[in-house]
């Protein structure tokens, strides 16, 4: 949000509305600047109006109000064939009755290039992809990992400046996922290509994205990179939403020197970063990443708030130790420790006192 | 069907018999009348029935006379050439109103889409008499009574629903993504509807072409009112040689009727199965 005035923008929305019905507006007042380059990942639940974001930029949609810009200029009157944004659908959308080269051909048949050049970009984009030899196979004859790779060079072989990814890795299995992910990223940036990529998995955009835009409701509800959004988010539904989060209840008591001393509903007093609480009294709901929580009495600061906690459950994941503990009423308390030889692993029924630092414990909005 | 297993009672293995039993009958009802002609076109004399030469396969009992007749007698060839000349000109008009009709009502914003359709769909569910009386008295106001043009236009009215049934049924499979990709990497809306949505509707447009076709090849009510001398069709020309002189030629060009039907559904059952396969799908 720092940079909206950025001079050099290169993809721009402005108070950009979006109603299929006329009554119900599934994007509201959506503002966002991207610069050149930028790998942005529009991240949010179903029904968000991230994927109604992509579509209006694409120009299979209009904006019912505002305006759409792409490198200066307004693109609401321009078709979608007029745009040059490339685009990797999440069924990929290959032509089925054409080979893989000829699909990776037809967009620069369309711009009417000579065949030498059209063989010569083809062949370098399957390449780009590892699959240079599959150009005379059929779409169905590959893998879904496979199509998922001619996907994304049919998207790039025209040289486009902009592309967009509408989840093209929800169809695959976990492990070709990851490697994906990382192959989309290495060659995004290596050809400085701007993206505008939309999942609803959280991991996939924290991993991916240079800025993640958190969609709920038709709103952008933070626009940060990755670390901003998952250790300081600004409001309780971007913390629920982005990694796991623990949420006690509570009332502010006061604020003093950039902390806020919150009575938790049990009584108990705990000290927090006010994030968008501003004055005593005001009811708060308080966030805590469970590897931020300490348990070890000797690594706790001194004269921090403690909470008295019981242990419920253990759960060997053997990279991390996850356990679940009883905390001010709340039942379902996650604390996650680091596998390390030192590491103490608590029983249930343990009696055990947490704390954390009052910067990691935000006061977010009830 | 598969094989019966070890464990089938009395009863599914009488059911199991008895369901052979009456798909054969049914099979039996539905094309011994047009068997039997076939033999009978060969008939050396002028019955409609089998003569004792025939039934001893006597060679004497068979001869090609009808079929001599059929393509040495003026009015059988005129009629055949204007079945030629109306029944491909009907399918291309067909096919492509029908083809454009398809895809438009196949688009959700377009309002009114039932009532469209079925109006289209109609002239299939109209008796076909009422129809053709309908078309009559229209056509004889603007003129096209009698005409060639009005005869392609009433046989194109008749063929359009085939081709609307057969490539709304492509449509429903059709993966909207495609055309969005496409105009996504640059194609203009006709390009894009040439090099890729015609392409793989393609086997519902062949199909429905063939019924557009067979059915003004076949048809006779319509052309009866719509038609004049000059637009005699085969099935015309065959309807009144029934009517006025009972002869076995009309055997002979039933049974060259059949004999090109048989060859175009297999040609398009060839063209079908291979456009299927470059889709990608495995022949059904």
């Amino acid at each position: 949000m720092a940079d909206a005035s950025n001079v050099d923008a290169f993809v721009e929305f402005e108070r950009v509305q979006k109603s299929y019905d006329g009554e119900n507006l599934v994007v509201k007042d959506l503002n966002l600047t991207m610069p050149k380059g930028e790998f942005l990942t529009m991240l949010g639940p179903s029904g968000s109006g991230k994927t109604t974001c992509l579509m209006m930029l694409a120009g299979f949609e209009t904006a019912t109000h505002g305006d759409i810009r792409l490198d200066g200029t307004s693109i609401n009157n321009i078709p979608p064939h007029k745009r040059g944004i490339g685009m990797v659908f999440q069924n990929y959308a290959l032509f089925p009755h054409m080979t893989i080269a000829e699909n990776l051909s037809f967009p620069l048949e369309v711009r009417k290039m000579g065949k030498s050049e059209r063989e010569e970009k083809v062949k370098r984009a399957l390449d780009m992809v590892e699959m240079g030899a599959f150009g005379g196979r059929r779409p169905s004859q590959l893998s879904g990992g496979q199509q998922q790779r001619i996907a994304l060079a049919r998207a790039l072989v025209f040289e486009p400046e902009l592309v967009l990814m509408d989840e093209p890795l929800g169809a695959l299995d976990k492990q070709l996922r990851e490697k994906m992910q990382f192959e989309i990223t290495h060659l995004a940036h290596r050809l400085g290509i701007t993206v505008v990529y939309v999942t609803h998995d959280q991991t996939e955009a924290l991993t991916m994205s240079d800025r993640v835009a958190v969609f709920d409701d038709g709103r952008i509800q933070q626009i940060a990179p990755p670390d901003q959004l998952y250790e300081s988010p600004e409001n309780s539904f971007v913390a629920q939403f982005i990694g796991e989060n623990n949420t006690l209840e509570g009332t502010v008591k006061e604020i003093n020197n950039g902390i806020a001393l919150v009575q938790l509903d049990d009584g108990e007093l705990i000290d927090c970063k006010p994030v968008n609480v501003s004055r005593p009294g005001e009811r708060t709901r308080v966030s805590i990443r469970p590897e931020r929580v300490e348990y070890n009495k000797d690594r706790l600061q001194e004269g921090v708030h403690t909470l008295k906690a019981e242990v419920l459950e253990f759960i060997y994941m053997g990279d991390i130790f996850r356990t679940r503990l009883r905390v001010a009423g709340n039942d379902e308390f996650i604390i996650k420790t680091r596998n390390a030889p030192d590491q103490v692993r608590l029983q249930p029924g343990q009696q055990i006192e947490i704390g954390w630092l009052p910067e990691d414990c935000r006061a977010l909005d009830a | 069907m598969s094989a019966l297993p070890p464990y089938a009672s009395t009863g599914q293995r009488a059911w199991y018999y008895s369901f052979r039993v009456i798909c054969g009958l049914i099979f039996f009802f539905l094309i011994a009348p047009i068997v039997v002609i076939i033999p009978l076109s060969f008939n050396a004399q002028d019955f409609f029935t089998f003569t004792p030469e025939m039934l001893r396969l006597d060679p004497e009992g068979f001869s090609l006379k009808h079929y001599r007749n059929f393509f040495g007698d003026d009015s059988w060839q005129t009629s055949m050439w204007n079945s030629l000349k109306i029944a491909p000109m009907a399918t291309i008009v067909s096919v492509t109103f029908g083809t454009l009709a398809a895809i438009g009502l196949s688009q959700p914003h377009v309002p009114f889409r039932r009532a469209i359709m079925a109006i289209l769909i109609s002239p299939m569910i109209v008796p076909l008499i009422i129809s053709a009386a309908g078309m009559y008295f229209f056509y004889s106001r603007i003129g096209l009574q009698g005409t060639y043009m009005g005869v392609v236009l009433a046989h194109a009215a008749l063929g359009i629903p085939f081709v609307i049934i057969t490539v709304t049924a492509t449509l429903v499979g059709f993966d909207r993504s495609l055309t969005r990709a496409a105009a996504n990497m640059g194609a203009d809306p006709v390009t894009t509807f040439f090099r890729v949505q015609m392409p793989l509707i393609m086997p519902g447009v062949i199909s429905g072409g063939l019924f557009a076709f067979i059915t003004s090849f076949d048809e006779v009510v319509v052309v009866l009112f719509v038609g004049s001398a000059g637009q005699r069709t085969l099935p015309w020309q065959m309807f009144t040689g029934l009517r006025e002189q009972i002869s076995p030629t009309i055997l002979a060009v039933a049974t060259l009727l059949v004999a090109i039907s048989i060859m175009l559904l297999a040609t398009v059952e060839m063209l079908r199965r291979r456009s299927e396969r470059l889709r990608g799908m495995s022949p059904s």
